[in-house]
């Protein structure tokens, strides 16, 4: 974690040397925690949600809003992104979390592309096609300390700092009861349920805190962007994450979709150099991966370490019971 | 008042009648037997006793308590267990960690979302202690993928075993195995058999009559027979199925 975190600190100082922008640095950084976000379901929780594009979008709107209608600051107006796609996801998880597989899948487009349709009808509000414009990049106000966030450089910071907390936040709760509790039911949900656990509550708070995170994203985004538009909450947007969490191994691998938004915003930069046409090379590398490494590229680092070493174990397993062995 | 009673239980998919009347009594302490040939309702019967499906008529107590159409988890929570005959673990956990998730100890603390799992010292001393008593000892950390099918099958019975029941329900507990593993098993279960109520549904007559207390034979969704091991060797049914063999 200390690793990948002060590499991506260091970025200021190389990233113009290798021809690439410190905003890139950020958009990645956001579309990380926003991977995570998501991958607290897809990879932990098995719930494929292929429309979370809309809990991103509700962020970025609530932000703006928050800021535009209620003079919210930069911390209010981030808490109530937060709250406010939470409570979006509680509603939607409420009706979806008795399902699971394709059916959730599918329910999770539909709602999806609900708030989506919102977004683009409801004028007064989000201002329709155009979205909602002129979003501040508003300082950050801490006691007795004024800290402007207006540029690249600055922003980064700020965005880092708070994607760092929530991987830390993110890698307690996997390694707690709780995640330990969700990812047998990701394995077994009738099992989990016989075993005496409320499998429902467990998925839709999973939902909640995905959704809410996710809106933390979005409205970092919105801030990058200065502007919040209905393009952020298509199926397009959800379809991405879905493709940088795979592809990254987010379902082996707590930093799978790290890896995966790293590798689909330089793919997109890089190869969106060379061909108008990149997100159709990204799509057959996405098939590839899927055909031949359906863990992702952590999944392949785990096998090459494994193929290294001896048999897999379970790694969580062993840690644990390392440690157990060690103290009794 | 028996431990676990089902009174008059009904069950129909579509126009298909699967349990007519159907009542049992388990007693606190023995090891009941459900037998009955392929398709005669054991299975059904089983998941509506212990809350998989809702039953169209009929009641279920279980001590002292109705549990009539409660959620498996609402059941499991009083203290009611049970293992699957299609085997269904937690395949990317270890043999260990299958147990410690069933634990209620692990179970009360689901929701402690800051508690790191690893110090959870109490929790995996009560998982190895489970895993040696169902001899798989020295397996903790294998995935319960790569334990072979007799140790899979052990391992059914440690999760279910793991949520501490006052009764636990087994159903086809020797399926696939062979005579080596089956042996093994009727150990095991001759050990539990000691320590808590035991219902086992199971077409291994051999198996059923050696360690029952007492058996129902369920056929075309009816309790067509009941009794001691001994009481039924004298039955019709019974005698007619190859079960005559096992007089010997």
């Amino acid at each position: 974690m200390l690793v990948t975190l002060v590499l991506m600190a260091s970025t200021p100082l190389w990233l113009k040397h290798v021809g690439l922008y410190q905003y890139l640095a950020l958009e990645i950084t956001i579309w990380m925690l926003f991977a995570m976000a998501h991958n607290l379901l897809l990879g932990q929780g098995g719930m494929p949600s292929f429309g979370h594009g809309a809990y991103f979008g509700v962020g970025a709107y609530a932000f703006g809003l928050f800021q535009q209608r209620a003079d919210a600051g930069l911390l209010t107006g981030l808490f109530g992104a937060i709250v406010a796609a939470a409570l979006v996801g509680a509603f939607v998880g409420a009706f979806i979390s008795h399902r699971r597989g394709i059916y959730y899948a599918l329910l999770t487009i539909a709602f999806g592309q609900v708030l989506w349709f919102v977004a683009i009808k409801w004028h007064a509000v989000t201002g329709g096609d155009d979205g909602l414009l002129k979003i501040a990049r508003l300082p950050l106000q801490l006691p007795g300390l004024e800290i402007s966030l207006e540029s690249n450089f600055s922003f980064f910071y700020f965005v880092l700092t708070v994607f760092a907390l929530v991987l830390l936040f993110l890698w307690r709760l996997i390694h707690s009861p709780y995640g330990r509790v969700l990812r047998a039911i990701k394995q077994n949900e009738m099992r989990a349920s016989f075993v005496g656990y409320n499998v429902w509550l467990y998925k839709w708070t999973a939902f909640v805190l995905s959704a809410g995170l996710s809106g933390l994203a979005g409205s970092l985004f919105a801030m990058a962007q200065q502007s919040a538009y209905p393009n952020v909450m298509s199926l397009h947007n959800s379809g991405f994450v879905v493709m940088m969490v795979l592809i990254g191994g987010g379902l082996v691998s707590f930093w799978g979709p790290v890896i995966g938004a790293l590798i689909f915003i330089l793919a997109r930069d890089l190869l969106g150099a060379y061909t108008e046409t990149w997100l159709l090379w990204y799509g057959l590398l996405f098939m590839a991966m899927v055909i031949y490494q359906p863990d992702g590229v952590a999944g392949a680092w785990q096998a090459w370490r494994a193929s290294r070493k001896r048999a897999p174990v379970a790694r969580a397993t062993e840690l644990a019971w390392a440690a157990h062995n060690k103290e009794a | 008042m028996a431990l676990f009673e089902a009174s008059a239980l009904h069950k129909r998919f579509g126009d298909q009648v699967v349990l007519e009347d159907v009542t049992l009594r388990f007693e606190e302490g023995q090891l009941s037997g459900i037998m009955g040939p392929n398709g005669a309702g054991k299975t059904t019967c089983f998941n509506v006793l212990t809350g998989r499906y809702k039953p169209d008529r009929g009641s279920v107590h279980f001590a002292g308590k109705d549990i009539t159409g409660l959620s498996p988890r609402k059941i499991a929570n009083q203290g009611l267990s049970r293992s699957f005959q299609i085997m269904n673990l937690f395949d990317e956990y270890s043999a260990i960690d299958n147990i410690v998730v069933a634990l209620p100890s692990v179970r009360a603390r689901g929701w402690a979302c800051w508690r790191d799992m690893g110090r959870f010292d109490s929790a995996y001393d009560e998982a190895a202690s489970i895993l040696a008593r169902i001899g798989l000892a020295g397996k903790e950390t294998m995935p319960s993928q790569r334990l072979s099918y007799g140790e899979r099958r052990a391992l059914e019975i440690g999760v279910a075993l793991a949520a501490r029941p006052r009764m636990l329900f087994l159903d086809e507990p020797t399926a696939g195995l062979g005579v080596e593993g089956t042996a093994r098993l009727s150990e095991l279960i001759a050990e539990l058999k000691r320590q808590l109520s035991i219902v086992i549904i199971e077409h291994d007559m051999r198996f059923l009559f050696r360690l029952a207390d007492k058996i129902s034979v369920i056929h075309w969704g009816q309790v067509i027979a009941e009794g001691s091991p001994d009481a039924l060797r004298e039955n019709e049914w019974v005698q007619r199925s190859s079960l005559g063999a096992l007089s010997t």
